[in-house]
């Protein structure tokens, strides 16, 4: 990563605290610290391998029944620095799907609501709706439940229709719970996960996948995000400039103001 | 400063062509070079300037926004997309618009805070004030319908929560929110309706409304820190003493506010555009969808001040219509502001410690408010917005009592200017 683009990237993160200047200071602590708070995802989509990497889980194992309708692979491809070549080999499974297409999942949404009861969401906007920790923890929170048409729950998301697709890296995980006496009866609280079946990937390993994939939600929920921050540092140096002389000028003018 | 006998040397040239038949001159004069503004405005003043800027970036960023927006419940969202990714610069153009519109309101409840601090509603600027408020009101009404129309989820359950409190109003509320939907519910045509007033009713009652804003000013003249009018002491050629020409003084100054202002507004747009969540909030990622509310609806945060009054009255005698009443009332009680301030001076500055402790707690009412609105109502928060509801009402309702009793320090005749200040 260039310099520069390490200081778009610092200035990316924060610019959120700076503006709290503005008067807006206890709003935006307030809203920061809403909901529940799930690890971040640590992704970084300046880097680019892992993007690569992302784009590849993406295609493999989401892909199937996900579409991402506003995301176009040639895009991705130029976005990403993938060849053509490698573009059509390993990224687009459909012969008649054209480079220039968006990305469509090959389930039915007829055929999903019969299978699993709803239509897997559109995953386009997914990173932004719903935030990359948000994912990062919901895909390492598959856990064993016999009771469930799946055979697995989520404790991010209870009750969730998903399948645990990823099982064959991850391996297969139960959930511990302790029970506690609550004012309203007993209440179930989460300990642990246990990983009961290894997968083919070690935890360490599984975590890397899943930073990957989540980085490319992340990047195709807004493609033009590190553009952007880099037309930022340019944008924000201008105005600087233009400050510091249009404040030299304010003085001149006003010197015979007494 | 503007040589005393331009008035009777002739424009030559194109321009001098031109003046013969259109009053440019007159009008260049009348507003800008002879236009005497009082030589001691603050920070304070920049803002009203700065809303004429974001206006125009508004108007300038909405005109290539519906060049590619389709007003359609089907295709709305996707279009918004579109222009994220597909369209040159799009993402530029949308951002600068959505943080255009928060930008707004910050800029313009400081301008009106200004206003609040000097006096800059009192005579004989009642009717400046009043136009000012209309502005205000047509600028809500803009951003309500602007903010449906990307046909996020949080656009929908907005609008759904908004327009469903003339519901509460006796008798004719259901068929009143059946006409301003056009529909049972919020649906493509409301969207279309909603697009019609964003695009060409809304911004066109700005525009006229912003021009006779200037118009009343330039009228009466400027108020400024001082609450002094600078009218009262004139030289010989009958300029104001503390008066300079707002062309050029002004306008270079205001070329360095709009510099700053700037600095912090491409810093948001380039940087954090959905401002953790404040500016675009992310249940909006999610399209439009009447089956599924999202978690927790509130109005972005130029309007949850209202929204927070709104939750904080419980309903009685079996209607809701008392919050509906009481958040108008708190945007119609602006209006009578001017009437309301019994006080012999105008300015802060001058006003004793009782007023300035009320313009404090409204203030602090006005911020509690706006967090409290974008909370969820629970935990200490409907409490909160309970207690600050009704000190935000005592700065209103007791100013004829504590602008009459308080006391106040003496007024000099001329604008108080430290060059080095500045």
């Amino acid at each position: 990563m260039s310099a520069f683009a390490r200081l778009s990237a610092v200035l990316g993160r924060a610019a959120a605290p700076a503006v709290l200047a503005l008067g807006l200071a206890a709003s935006v602590t307030a809203v920061a610290g809403e909901g529940e708070s799930f690890p971040a995802a640590g992704n970084d989509v300046r880097n680019n391998a892992s993007l690569q990497r992302g784009a590849r889980n993406f295609m493999n194992y989401c892909s199937g029944c996900h579409s991402a309708q506003y995301v176009r692979y040639n895009r991705v491809a130029a976005d990403l620095h993938i060849s053509d070549d490698v573009l059509r080999s390993n990224l687009i499974f459909n012969p008649d799907t054209k480079s220039a297409d968006v990305i469509r999942s090959s389930l039915p949404t007829e055929d999903a609501k019969r299978w699993f009861g709803n239509a897997p969401p559109d995953l386009s906007l997914i990173a932004r709706s719903r935030g990359t920790a948000y994912i990062s923890a919901f895909l390492k929170s598959f856990y064993v439940d016999p009771s469930r048409p799946t055979g697995v729950n989520n404790l991010v998301l209870k009750g969730t229709a998903m399948p645990h697709v990823l099982a064959s890296l991850q391996g297969v995980q139960t959930a511990e719970f302790t029970t506690e006496k609550g004012q309203m009866g007993d209440v179930e609280k989460f300990e642990k996960f246990v990983l009961t079946t290894p997968g083919s990937m070690t935890p360490a390993q599984y975590d890397e996948f899943v930073r990957d994939t989540v980085n490319f939600l992340d990047y195709i929920g807004e493609p033009a995000q590190v553009r952007r921050q880099d037309l930022g540092v340019w944008v924000i140096l201008f105005l600087l400039v233009f400050a510091g002389f249009a404040y030299g000028m304010k003085k001149e003018y006003w010197k015979d103001v007494t | 400063m503007a040589s005393n006998d331009s008035s009777t040397t002739q424009p030559k040239g194109l321009y001098g062509w031109i003046c013969a038949r259109f009053p440019l001159d007159s009008m260049m004069r009348e507003h800008l070079t002879e236009y005497y503004a009082p030589k001691n405005f603050n920070f304070w003043y920049f803002f009203g300037a700065l809303a004429i800027f974001v206006l125009a970036i508004q108007i300038v960023t909405g005109i290539f926004l519906t060049m590619n927006y389709k007003p359609s419940a089907t295709e709305a969202f996707a279009s918004v997309e579109y222009i994220m990714r597909d369209v040159e610069w799009g993402w530029l153009i949308r951002y600068l618009h959505s943080t255009g519109a928060s930008a707004f309101f910050i800029v313009v409840y400081l301008h009106m805070f200004r206003a609040l601090m000097y006096g800059s509603y009192r005579a004989p600027r009642e009717l400046l004030w009043v136009v000012g408020m209309v502005i205000y009101l047509a600028l809500m009404a803009e951003a309500f319908m602007g903010y449906l129309l990307p046909w996020g989820n949080m656009s929908y359950w907005g609008a759904q929560v908004i327009v469903n409190l003339f519901s509460t109003i006796p008798y004719v509320g259901d068929s009143l929110v059946e006409w301003i939907r056009g529909d049972y519910f919020i649906s493509d045509i409301t969207l279309n309706r909603f697009f019609a007033l964003h695009v060409i009713a809304l911004p066109l009652i700005l525009v006229f409304l912003v021009i006779a804003h200037i118009l009343a000013l330039h009228e009466v003249g400027s108020n400024n820190p001082d609450g002094i009018e600078i009218k009262k002491t004139k030289d010989a050629q009958g300029r104001p003493l503390d008066g300079i020409p707002f062309h050029p003084y002004y306008t270079v100054k205001d070329t360095f506010g709009l510099g700053m202002f700037l600095i912090v507004f491409c810093g948001i747009v380039f940087f954090a555009p959905t401002l953790n969540g404040l500016f675009l909030e992310a249940p909006n990622f999610d399209p439009a969808n009447p089956m599924q509310t999202p978690p927790h609806i509130a109005p972005v945060w130029y309007f949850t001040p209202f929204y927070a009054m709104l939750r904080a009255v419980p309903s009685m005698f079996g209607t809701q219509i008392w919050g509906v009443l009481v958040m108008f009332a708190a945007i119609a009680l602006l209006f009578f502001l001017p009437w309301l301030d019994k006080s012999p001076v105008n300015s802060i500055r001058y006003k004793g410690p009782l007023t300035k402790f009320m313009l404090a707690v409204f203030a602090v009412s006005f911020v509690v408010l706006a967090v409290c609105g974008m909370k969820p109502p629970q935990g200490i928060y409907p409490t909160l917005a309970r207690i600050f509801t009704v000190t935000y009402f005592l700065f209103f309702l007791l100013m004829p009592w504590y602008s009459r009793i308080d006391s106040t320090k003496s007024v000099p005749s001329r604008v108080t200017y430290h060059d080095h200040e500045h």
